[in-house]
């Protein structure tokens, strides 16, 4: 064994888990596919005292459709949300940015709540959670609330989650009919954290961009979209003028940092590659 | 007709049965009777001065029955390195000790002090925690720029300076190549980095140590590529056991590279430890301990220079190096960056003048040694991009000039500037293939065709030569090397006609058991089934050196031919006593012994049974039984050589590198397995696409290795990597050993780098960005930086 001695509690429902997490505080830390949580247990980086395993709670892998929009059970494994023809149905955003989460094995393993409550800054999902507009459902002590992916996602691996709650649920609103998006990604393999990410969401009519949602990942802004940008395109006529103008202020806005994998000039080049790309490819597929 | 059995055919690897269905019997599958675990204290900071170790706390833990730290080790001896290098000036190199558990001073990231012996692994991990260590920490050394120009920090402060030798090659020679120099019509000179690579092995080190005491006997079973080097190494050297007095067990061992070469502490202290709580001490290191420990590869700085006329005829090269050899001296880690590297240097070329010079720099960083290819990776590298850049200076064709400059037919064997002797060879024929496989007459058309696409598409390529079959002993002796290097072979015949051959070569995922029974086969004329290849115990084996460089089937394979010719000679002489004739008169063909002419006949079975059941039997005069021993010292080493292709498309918006062709053409001399060899070329490209792409070992300036897991440290996956072109059918056989090979194993890590690196320089080029150079491993964040720049 190579993490640090933990005692191990395996949850047989949600009200289940909610109380062994009141009951071991701060000393527990749940457990869905781990496949973040046990390598940096293996890493001695987390040392949990007890490990509440909620993989085997009935109903909590579960995908529906609700009212206009895709509800997702946060035990959902990786592959399964990727593969659901609701969500490939309605939200092909995120079900296009899944084929850039890791690989089969882990994503047969790795599970939909366990990706948004570690919140890797360079993860995909919580980029498209966003622009998607998506609920994430919360169980605690005093019952369940109902938090915007907007205001979940904080910090560089930091939520909105208290450590009395869990996910239960994500709710992603139907992509409307006719809409373009596109997600471009780089990494230095298939399959690994993204250096930098590109998601776009949008309509054409008469010509013109609207409804613009526009997000970075290794952009280095505080927020996951961006306003500056979704600006620029906003009402404007959807031309190449229009997206390189648009790129340039993604540019302008961001500040990315230097890591082993890239510097932040390439970084930025990345920017405006994959936001053009990911443009250019919205608006080929939304309808006029 | 492909050959179903024996020499040249593909049998089918015997040893994937057990490898594909889990059924290895690997060091970390062995579970002995009462064994316990150790774990080890490893250092966080890159150099430090250790002033206490508190083991109180960690002693007391629960399962934890010893804890050893450096001084339980002050008495016995250290590690060594395998040659002793000597500088221009005469001097000897310096050779700082190498403890089992570092003692006063932890030197790299990764170092060992301390050991935790318990109960179960977790106990042991957990004691380790709780050792309370003080560290004075020490300047560290990191960059070996830095380590050369600034003597005031050390990386051992037993040490003047950084530098282990300074080493000229050949010296003699160095006047005439400045003076060539001096008056050449055109001088390229490059400057770069081979890039340092970890091994990665797939299965990590792991040793158990056992001590009986009643027979005051060790055992050691452990990850090594050599039995009796590391019996030797750790009885003669460091521990002061009798040499007969412990054995080593190499069971099956998941790759090696080159890392398990060497002889690490950690073996010492399973050994020590065994013998102090009468138990057996299991290790097995964890990914990050391999990360971190292991010996690495490369890490060379270099500045090479070609004078050439305007033509492309090459006149001179020079090279400066600066080879890492890390915080400590590694058992081959002198060797790699002189003897293998220095004397390839003029590659496959008529080059008439060559001078290398080379600075062993120590550093606070894990040791450096040989990896798949070791110093011939280097040398190629140096030598495959300085010629790539300066044909484009001259505006000419960089195969054209590769070909006007290739060592011809007629010129062998040929005695190099660099004072080797190649026996044969046929650089040309292999060009040509390349050529032929490559589609290079198509190239044009795909790039068009990539242009469309908006992708920059590439052609590179590098014509290759590599010393193997490892090594001449007096030579390599008259060198430097503490240690021989012939091989060894038992050929044992069961009286009922079946086989066991005994290696001193160890298989740790080769092929060997598959390829050594095709070869005893084919001389002997029985089923390969009936054949046995035992390997990698040294109670078990005759003395032998092992495998490394190329040299298994090149040293130890003709070992054992030589002992299946002896068994042959003494069947001879047992059937002239059967069938009542001379033993000139004699023949031996198919498994059969006959009188030559007559259809009088014995099958080998039957002479094995008689050497066994001696009823008829010559007694007074030949002894009984069949089985024989040879030891073979090769006369000169083999000389594989080839001409490898890459062809890219580079995405310009990105830099991301796709490769989307490569082709080998290889001389291997004759060819025993087909379908091993393309294994082997195709496991070696796969590491050197690694090396040119993807893997980057990255120490930042407090010698943290901060590319210590598999999230930062890239290894090349299945969809990095292209379909693979590969043809050996340009064989020219060695010349001086019976089987006429030349050994495989390297070759697709020392070609395929530049081959790479030329390709995606030669995509820019075409794409109207002249860039000089990229360094390794090209990433996309780097190719976009050159093209900008
Ligand atoms: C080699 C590798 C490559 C990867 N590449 C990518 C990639 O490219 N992109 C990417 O996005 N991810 C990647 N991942 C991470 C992967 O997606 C993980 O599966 C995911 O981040 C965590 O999900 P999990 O179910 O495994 O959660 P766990 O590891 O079990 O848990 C992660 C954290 O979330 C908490 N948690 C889990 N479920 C809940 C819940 N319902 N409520 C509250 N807290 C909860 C846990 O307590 C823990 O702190 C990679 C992982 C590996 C090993």
């Amino acid at each position: 064994m190579k993490p640090s001695p933990f005692e191990y509690v395996r949850a047989t429902s949600v009200a289940d888990a909610v109380k062994a997490l009141a009951a071991h505080g701060d000393r527990a830390k749940l457990l869905a596919g781990g496949q973040s949580l046990i390598p940096m247990m293996n890493f001695r980086m987390v040392a949990p005292e007890v490990l509440i395993d909620i993989g085997n709670i009935p109903g909590l892998d579960e995908i529906t459709i609700g009212d206009g929009s895709v509800q997702i059970g946060a035990g959902a494994r990786h592959n399964v949300v990727m593969a659901s023809d609701v969500v490939r149905q309605h939200c092909p955003l995120l079900a296009d940015a899944y084929s850039h989460v890791a690989h089969f094995t882990i994503r047969n393993r790795g599970t939909i709540g366990g990706n948004i409550c570690h919140h890797d800054p360079a993860s995909e999902v919580p980029l498209v959670l966003t622009l998607l507009g998506a609920s994430l459902v919360l169980a605690g002590p005093k019952g369940n609330r109902t938090v915007p992916a907007d205001t979940f996602f904080l910090g560089m691996m930091e939520t909105a989650i208290a450590e009395d709650e869990m996910l239960v649920r994500i709710d992603v609103p139907f992509q409307p009919a006719g809409e373009g998006w596109s997600f471009h990604e780089m990494s230095v393999r298939k399959g690994d954290y993204a250096i930098v990410c590109a998601a776009v969401r949008l309509t054409v009519k008469d010509g013109a961009f609207h409804d613009v949602r526009v997000g970075f990942n290794g952009a280095g802004t505080e927020t996951k979209r961006m306003a500056g940008v979704e600006q620029a395109l906003e009402g404007k006529p959807a031309t190449d003028a229009t997206i390189a103008a648009a790129v340039k202020v993604a540019v302008d806005l961001s500040d990315p940092s230097d890591d082993v994998q890239a510097d932040a000039a390439y970084k930025r080049d990345l920017l405006s590659a994959l936001g053009r790309r990911a443009l250019e490819q919205a608006r080929a597929r939304a309808s006029n | 007709m492909p050959k179903d059995h024996g020499i040249g055919a593909s049998s089918k690897r015997r040893e994937d049965v057990r490898f594909l269905t889990g059924k290895g019997n690997y060091t970390a599958d062995i579970t002995l009777y009462g064994q316990t675990y150790a774990a080890f204290a490893r250092s966080n900071v890159a150099h430090a001065k250790i002033k206490s170790i508190d083991t109180s706390a960690a002693e007391a833990m629960p399962g934890v029955l010893a804890v050893f730290t450096g001084a339980d080790f002050a008495d016995v001896g250290g590690n060594p390195a395998g040659w002793l290098i000597q500088s221009r000036n005469g001097e000897t190199m310096k050779e700082p000790k190498r403890p089992v558990l570092a003692h006063g001073e932890v030197c790299h990231v990764g170092d060992a002090y301390a050991a935790v012996i318990a109960e179960t692994v977790a106990q042991a991990r957990n004691a380790v925690e709780a050792l309370v260590v003080d560290f004075e920490e020490l300047p560290a050394v990191v960059d070996m720029a830095d380590a050369v120009a600034d003597n005031s920090k050390r990386a051992r402060t037993e040490l003047t300076d950084n530098i282990c030798f300074d080493w000229g090659w050949i010296e003699d020679n160095r006047a005439a190549v400045d003076a060539a120099f001096a008056s050449a019509p055109h001088v390229t000179t490059l400057e770069l980095v081979n890039n340092r690579l970890v091994p990665n092995a797939m299965e990590p080190r792991a040793s158990i140590g056992v001590y009986d005491a009643s027979t005051e006997d060790y055992k050691l079973y452990t990850t090594s590529q050599n039995p009796h080097l590391t019996r030797l190494l750790v009885a003669a050297f460091v521990m002061g056991i009798p040499e007969h007095k412990l054995n080593v067990i190499a069971p099956d061992v998941g790759g090696g590279f080159g890392s398990k070469i060497y002889h690490y502490g950690e073996e010492a202290l399973v050994l020590a430890a065994a013998k102090r709580i009468g138990r057996p001490v299991k290790w097995v290191a964890d990914r990050t301990e391999s990360f971190l420990s292991d010996a690495h590869g490369r890490d060379h700085v270099t500045k090479i220079q070609l004078a050439c006329e305007k033509d492309g005829t090459f006149l001179a090269v020079r090279t400066e190096t600066l080879a890492n050899v890390g915080a400590y001296l590694s058992n081959f880690s002198t060797a790699t960056p002189t003897f293998l590297h220095g004397t390839l240097m003029a590659g496959p070329y008529k080059t008439p003048l060559v001078y290398v010079n080379v600075k062993a720099v120590f550093t606070n960083t894990a040791p450096v040694d040989a990896y798949r290819g070791a110093g011939r990776p280097e040398a190629t590298y140096s030598l495959e991009r300085v010629i790539d850049m300066a044909a484009r200076e001259l505006n000419l064709d960089p195969w054209e000039v590769r070909r006007k400059n290739l060592i011809t037919t007629d010129m062998f064997p040929y005695t190099t500037p660099v004072a080797l002797q190649y026996d044969t060879g046929n650089y040309q024929a292999t060009l040509d293939k390349l050529i032929e496989l490559s589609d290079k007459a198509g190239f044009e058309a795909r790039a068009a065709e990539s242009a469309k696409r908006g992708k920059m598409r590439g052609l590179g390529l590098s014509t290759w030569i590599e010393a193997c079959g490892i090594a001449p002993s007096a030579l390599v002796g008259a060198l430097g090397a503490r240690v021989g290097l012939f091989d060894a072979a038992t050929v044992r015949v069961n009286p009922t006609g079946n086989i066991s051959v005994m290696v001193g070569a160890h298989s740790h995922g080769q092929g060997h058991e598959t390829v050594f029974a095709q070869v005893v086969s084919s001389m002997l004329g029985i089923p390969e089934a009936n054949i046995d290849i035992v390997h990698g115990d040294t109670a078990k084996i005759p003395f032998g050196m092992g495998s490394y460089g190329s040299r298994s089937l090149a040293v130890c394979g003709t070992a054992m031919t030589k002992a299946v010719d002896k068994i042959i000679a003494k069947g001879k002489k047992i059937a002239a006593h059967m069938l009542e004739a001379s033993e000139g008169d004699i023949e031996f063909a198919d498994g059969k012994f006959s009188v030559a002419g007559t259809d009088k006949a014995k099958t080998f079975g039957e002479i094995a049974f008689s050497a066994y059941v001696p009823h008829n039997y010559p007694l007074e005069t030949l002894e009984p039984g069949l089985e024989e021993t040879a030891f073979y010292d090769p006369a000169n080493f083999t000389y594989p050589a080839g001409a490898y292709s890459c062809e890219v498309e580079v995405d310009p918006d990105t830099g991301k590198v796709e490769i989307m062709a490569f082709t080998c053409a290889d001389d291997f001399g004759n060819v025993m397995n087909p379908m091993i060899v393309n294994g082997q070329v195709h496991g070696g490209v796969a590491q050197g696409i690694g090396q040119a792409l993807l893997e980057n070992t990255s120490y930042d300036g407090n010698g943290q290795l901060v590319t210590a897991s598999y999230m930062d440290y890239a290894m090349p996956r299945a969809d990095d990597l292209p379909n693979y072109t590969v043809d050996h059918s340009c064989n020219t056989p060695c010349t001086h050993n019976p089987l006429g090979v030349k050994g495989c194993g390297e070759a697709g890590a020392i070609g395929s780098p530049p081959a790479v690196v030329n390709a995606v320089i030669d995509a820019l080029a075409r794409a109207g960005k002249p860039v000089k150079h990229i360094d390794m491993p090209l990433s996309p964040a780097r190719v976009w930086a050159a093209m900008n720049a």
